[in-house]
């Protein structure tokens, strides 16, 4: 049993903490969010340089050889740093997917992620579908060697700064069969995608995407795509759960960084009790949020995995509230404002939690698994 | 026990009915939900100036000053068939607030002055109470008023002021003496938001609104006919006002009239190709919800029958803003989640063009962020624990 890092796993995260101090600082955050573009693409291409995108990917295609704790690593980080740009879309799902499947594909695409030369979004939602990824209506149909996608996917976070995006259709199969699911790699570029761009919570940026007889190229296998997109979108879960627990530190100990300035009644707040034991609790949500965080990752493809998983999630998804919500309450009025960090980071903690299903749908999940 | 009412509460409540029927049409259909709200002052006016023709603004005052002076009972219909009408709530902060202070204890030319014109929507009012060194610690305030002459010189900041950049007029708690205990050396004073020597600053809260502000005054003169009462007793006229505001924060009603929409919302959401409604999970916690609803309704009820018997009551309404408030962040969390992912665009990102997804998403998570504030507001839900333990039980 052994829960540390490797010295790869610590340089990675010390070169890339340093270089998110130095330059994504909240201040910085600010300032791009603020812009139409909403980020600055020179953070994209440092990521790249610092190898961030390659870590996880196989080296076969161009990575580095690492896999979900690399990713859970640069996760973590992103998340104390309220990064926007789509890490798990690009890297994650994309990568995993086309590594999985192989083939001329992943020749030609993995190395241009690992290079930071391309930005994927993963179009999985649909209106009805809520967080069933079997619900889809958009439908692909085959013509030669290629498909054509027709249907509409909802709130596809990253997809404005994408130039390509994952797509889940149905090649057959009724509405909510798992079988006739299939994955395809859409250039968004091509005659027949339309885009509405706008923002989310927290920073992100996100499109309503609708395809219109629009050109895609299969992963996998046709009809045989539910099993790994499941296993990928765990996969992302997994590496958004690091994320979440970045989050949760840095409110964590802004929390109790304010609690022992902010005077009141003659004295610091956070020498109430009461005050001092919903901290307490939050700090034991923080560990709890680690370990789940940790089990996710270190479970993942395991025959176990999908049930840790979603127990993972599920957890997680309950610490994350209650801290985000204690944050706030304790730091008051001040909690409240805009111009604060803590509310940014209860709105990506919110965001987060609602990322690929909520604590009922994991739950759920869980128990059909047992 | 009896839980009917009189046949004359039930006309009472008709008329009530009737009149809203008929106002409804009359208001634009984005005035509804009060937390929605993202309002113009004429917007937040057409339903006071409604109420106003109809004298029924203010409810509670007695009617020698205008007001309705309804039965607390009549009140609670009023309220309660309002919300479940989604009607649009009037501010308090003249009408509940600063208005009973000065019929209280206010002198004659102050009455004359300033009642009809918060009945009318003349003035708009805002609240000059938090600072930022005085928040739960409100006693601790420091913003200085000297007497000089025929004014008070008034120097320091308030914050926190709920919709300062429509206010006409502010009521201040202001240190006028420091040598005192701090709860003795505080007065009330009417500022003119037009004095020279006013700044208001924006806060921009959770949800993107530009609900509160800083407000600082520099070298502000006020005319010493503004004092209400009696120097340094504003304490005492600050404490009625906060046992006033308690009871009125978080109201069931409000909550009630959250979850009608929320189960609307949840009517027409589709989990597994099914109404959301339907969903057994959702349902439960829909339920539990509105069990604790349900109760909280009841002990409204008790609180109610107890004020209509003429009891005083005192420290208990900290049960209601304590309650009250944690259903009614419940119900915005609950109904974010209904909506799943359409609760995570950015309202303000679309301006004056269409939003996406479904209408009754919309704000939703605005009004989750924005209702964390309830239990923060007026006396935080810690400090009501507090009241309860000390005057409640003894502790």
């Amino acid at each position: 049993m052994d829960f540390s890092f490797t010295e790869e796993q610590t340089l990675l995260r010390n070169s890339l903490s340093r270089y998110l101090k130095d330059n994504y600082s909240y201040e910085d955050w600010r300032k791009f969010a603020d812009t139409p573009e909403g980020r600055d693409p020179h953070h994209w291409r440092q990521f790249a340089e610092l190898g961030l995108l390659a870590a996880p990917l196989p080296e076969e295609f161009g990575g580095l050889g690492g896999g979900p704790v690399e990713s859970m690593v640069v996760m973590e980080e992103f998340g104390r740093a309220l990064v926007v740009e789509p890490f798990v879309p690009t890297v994650v799902i994309a990568g995993d997917l086309l590594a999985k499947s192989g083939g001329a594909l992943a020749e030609e695409i993995l190395p241009k992620i690992a290079g930071g030369e391309t930005l994927i979004a993963f179009a999985f939602a649909e209106a009805q579908s809520r967080y069933n990824l079997a619900d889809l209506m958009t439908s692909a149909r085959k013509q030669g060697e290629a498909y054509i996608l027709n249907g509409q996917k909802s709130v596809v976070l990253g997809a404005p700064w994408a130039d390509q995006l994952i797509v889940t259709a149905r090649s057959g199969g009724g509405q909510r069969e798992q079988k006739g699911v299939s994955v395809f790699l859409v250039d968004k570029s091509a005659k027949g995608v339309t885009t509405r761009d706008y923002a989310a919570m927290s920073g992100v940026r996100a499109s309503e995407i609708t395809f219109e007889n629009a050109p895609a190229r299969l992963i996998g296998k046709d009809g045989e795509g539910f099993a790994p997109l499941d296993a990928v979108v765990d996969h992302a879960i997994a590496a958004h759960l690091a994320e979440a627990l970045g989050a949760i530190a840095v409110l964590m100990s802004a929390t109790v960084e304010y609690a022992k300035t902010r005077k009141q009644f003659g004295q610091p707040i956070g020498k109430f009790q009461v005050l001092q034991h919903r901290m307490v609790d939050m700090f034991i949500a923080e560990q709890q949020a680690r370990s789940a965080a940790l089990m996710a990752n270190l479970k993942l493809g395991d025959v176990d995995g999908a049930r840790a998983v979603s127990a993972a999630k599920a957890a997680a998804g309950k610490y994350a509230k209650q801290v985000g919500e204690s944050a706030v309450q304790v730091h008051g009025g001040i909690g409240m404002t805009d111009e604060l960090n803590v509310g940014h980071y209860f709105k990506r903690l919110t965001l987060l939690e609602m990322l690929y299903g909520s604590r009922d749908h994991h739950l759920r999940r869980m128990a059909a698994l047992s | 026990m009896d839980l009917s009412f009189s046949p004359q509460e039930e006309a009472f409540r008709q008329e009530v009915k009737d009149f809203i029927a008929d106002a409804k049409p009359k208001l634009p259909e984005n005035l509804g939900p009060p937390e929605l709200a993202r309002l113009s002052k004429d917007d937040y006016m057409l339903w006071h100036k409604l109420l106003f023709k109809k004298g029924w603004v203010a409810p509670a005052w007695p009617k020698q000053y205008g007001g309705a002076e309804w039965s607390v009972t009549e009140r609670y219909i009023f309220s309660t068939e309002t919300a479940k009408a989604d009607m649009p709530t009037t501010l308090p902060f003249g009408l509940s607030m600063v208005g009973p202070v000065i019929y209280t204890f206010g002198n004659e030319a102050q009455k004359k002055k300033f009642l009809p014109r918060i009945l009318s929507g003349e003035d708009w009012w805002c609240q000059g109470y938090s600072e930022p060194g005085a928040g739960s610690d409100l006693a601790s305030l420091r913003c200085r008023a000297v007497r000089d002459g025929e004014h008070y010189v008034i120097n320091g900041q308030k914050t926190w002021t709920t919709l300062a950049q429509y206010a006409d007029w502010i009521f201040c708690l202001v240190r006028t003496d420091t040598n005192v205990k701090p709860q003795e050396g505080i007065s009330f004073l009417l500022i003119d938001m037009k004095s020279p020597g006013i700044t208001i600053k924006p806060i921009i809260v959770l949800d993107g609104a530009r609900e509160v502000n800083e407000v600082f005054f520099d070298n502000v003169n006020v005319p010493v006919e503004n004092l209400v009462g009696e120097e340094n007793k504003g304490w005492t006229y600050a404490k009625f006002l906060l046992e006033h505001e308690r009871s009125g924060l978080a109201s069931a009603s409000r909550s009630r009239a959250a979850l009608a929409r929320l189960k609307k919302i949840a009517q027409t959401e589709q989990s597994d190709g099914v109404p959301l409604i339907k969903d057994p999970d959702f349902a439960h916690r829909l339920s539990a919800l509105e069990a604790d609803l349900m109760a909280l309704e009841f002990t409204e009820l008790r609180i109610l029958s107890q004020e209509a018997r003429g009891e005083k009551v005192g420290p208990e309404s900290s049960i209601l803003k304590v309650t009250g408030s944690e259903i009614l962040q419940r119900v915005s969390d609950l109904a974010m989640e209904a909506v799943g992912y359409y609760a995570l665009p950015d309202e303000l990102s679309f301006g004056d063009n269409e939003r996406v997804g479904p209408d009754y998403a919309e704000g939703l998570a605005g009004v989750y962020f924005n209702t964390r504030k309830v239990s923060i507001y007026g006396g935080s839900n810690e400090i009501q624990r507090n009241i309860i333990a000390k005057a409640v039980l003894g502790l």
